[in-house]
């Protein structure tokens, strides 16, 4: 399969959304709502829930199921509402000791004028500041899409889980081809390129592990919901055995680590 | 039309410009030539131009500047004792044409990377101080920004200094894909460490301050500075304009329209820049900077 069919397959409008798979692995989930400061932005929906008889705080980007829904929640694409009503969920987790499952499926942070204007660029960053401190397991599943820092915002965490058909990437491939290129219709090249399926990010370390889906989510769910609920419950437990100065100290160099330089010459302060 | 109202309506013309434009028309003065200021293409001599901080003094446009006329304008006279300078990006995803981009990028600049990173004084105080080059690449962030930036942050937590960056990036570096996204988080968490240890990071935000890196370590300083009349904001105008189908209003995403939103707490003017930084360092003396 070519890294654009996974694009196509990662955008199926047959593959569940956050919500419809919050609804079949936590189906005891309160939403609740709200940034406590500008609005509630229906693009990140969050909540507490149960999952194995233990309270969760689940978190997820919405695209829609139909047209009218999709508008409603603007495609999955968050204003800075959504981050922070998610931020502020992470730190009632927090506060509980609640586990954090976040699920990621957006094409970016929308581009628009009230976006910028209460601070999209702040918000984002404040995510990312926060989560790397926060004090308690923070598990995040690449759901389907996974696009440039609207993605990441609520993508920091302990570990990162992807389905097998999803892609996670800096840009959507038409806006890197469009840069790369000077030229959208070459999205097809330009997704080989980028390395985006989670077999490559796994390879590179970007991610932990990867969630099978069988027939896949669009065609039938169940295969994926059940290996889901098992890389759960597994990161789950396995997080919940390290003490939290552990933990977040793996987590800070699981972030530190990453990147690909060549160092010239040594200079004094390195050494 | 006044001065307030023409300097406001050329704010919005360069708001309306997209980055790249504005970037691929570098202002070059070399000696004794006039040169077009272009935003308000009042034609000035270019040494009224320089020793206006490259600041139009019609307009007060500000130049775009590299890294040591920054560094020369910002620290005190033979402080700085430069960082890291020997590291280089590899091309971990073979994109076609980065090599090249790479060194055309290290011969203008003659510069291995995009961000000059020290130690340093100003007006005697000993900063760590980073400057994002826009001339490298339009200051993208891609791993070795991420891990210069990184490594900048972790010396100010070691030796116990205040951190300064000068901010200018077109954003993320796209040819290092997923590497440079995740270089946002790894910038931020090392700041999450030099907050826990009660360290002053100041941010200056300079013409662009955009992407990624407006949207990580750019946004999070204690006091967040925008130098005046830069573009500041996470989208480009030209994505949104596209997105939304209409005009953006007048001065969008400019300094004072960041001001306005409350997304910095000053912006300053280019020939007080080096007095507010040794202000508010100064007010910072004492507790965590105590010097024996």
């Amino acid at each position: 399969m070519s890294a654009y069919d996974q694009v196509k397959l990662a955008r199926h409008p047959k593959r569940l959304t956050s919500r419809q798979i919050i609804s079949k692995i936590f189906p005891d989930f309160l939403e609740l709502k709200g940034d406590r400061n500008y609005g509630d932005d229906p693009s990140i929906v969050g909540g507490i829930a149960s999952f194995n008889g233990v309270p969760v705080t689940v978190i997820g980007q919405e695209k829609g199921i139909d047209t009218q829904d999709k508008i409603k929640h603007n495609f999955g694409m968050p204003h800075p509402e959504g981050y922070r009503k998610a931020l502020r969920l992470m730190k009632q987790a927090e506060k509980f000791q609640r586990p954090v499952i976040t699920f990621i499926d957006t094409p970016g942070a929308y581009p628009g004028v009230g976006a910028e204007a209460r601070g999209q660029a702040q918000a984002i960053a404040m995510n990312l500041k926060e989560m790397m401190g926060l004090k308690t397991t923070i598990i995040v599943v690449v759901l389907s899409e996974g696009g440039s820092g609207g993605a990441l915002a609520i993508g920091v965490g302990d570990e990162i889980l992807m389905f097998e058909h999803a892609i996670y990437a800096i840009l959507s491939p038409e806006g890197f081809a469009s840069i790369l290129y000077k030229d959208s219709s070459k999205a097809k090249e330009a997704a080989e390129l980028m390395k985006i399926t989670a077999h490559d990010l796994k390879e590179m370390g970007i991610i932990d592990s990867i969630i099978k889906e069988g027939p896949g989510l669009h065609e039938d769910a169940d295969v994926g919901l059940s290996q889901l609920s098992l890389a759960l419950k597994d990161a789950l437990l396995r997080q919940s055995m390290k003490p939290i100065r552990r933990k977040l100290m793996a987590r800070y160099q699981k972030f530190r680590s990453i990147g690909a330089f060549v160092e010239g010459k040594e200079d004094e302060y390195t050494n | 039309m006044n001065f307030v109202d023409k300097h406001k309506k050329r704010l919005a013309e360069v708001a309306s410009q997209t980055i790249k434009t504005k970037l691929n028309t570098p202002v070059d003065i070399p000696d004794g030539v006039f040169v077009k200021c272009e935003q308000c293409e009042a034609s000035l001599y270019e040494r009224v131009v320089k020793q206006n901080n490259h600041v139009c003094p019609v307009c007060q446009n500000h130049f775009r500047i590299d890294v040591d006329t920054r560094l020369r304008m910002t620290i005190d006279e033979g402080s700085f004792k430069e960082l890291d300078e020997f590291l280089m990006s590899t091309n971990p995803l073979h994109m076609p044409g980065y090599e090249k981009k790479l060194i055309v990028a290290r011969n203008i600049t003659k510069r291995n990377n995009a961000f000059v990173s020290g130690a340093a004084t100003i007006a005697g105080i000993e900063v760590a101080i980073g400057v994002l080059d826009s001339y490298f690449m339009m200051g993208s962030m891609g791993s070795v920004v991420g891990e210069k930036v990184t490594r900048l942050i972790e010396f100010a937590i070691k030796e116990t200094l205040p951190l300064i960056i000068f901010s200018a990036s077109g954003g993320a570096r796209m040819q290092e894909g997923i590497l440079s996204l995740m270089q946002m988080a790894k910038t931020s968490a090392a700041l999450h460490k030099l907050n826990i240890q009660g360290g002053l990071f100041i941010s200056v935000m300079t013409h662009p301050t955009t992407g990624g890196v407006a949207a990580s370590f750019a946004s999070l300083g204690d006091i967040n500075i925008a130098e005046m009349s830069s573009l500041i904001g996470f989208a480009g105008p030209r994505v949104i304009k596209q997105t939304i189908q209409q005009e953006l209003p007048e001065g969008f995403q400019t300094a004072e329209f960041q001001l306005d939103h409350g997304q910095v707490d000053l912006v300053v003017h280019r020939q007080d820049m080096k007095k507010t930084l040794f202000h508010i360092l100064k007010l910072h003396q004492g507790g965590l900077y105590e010097r024996l």
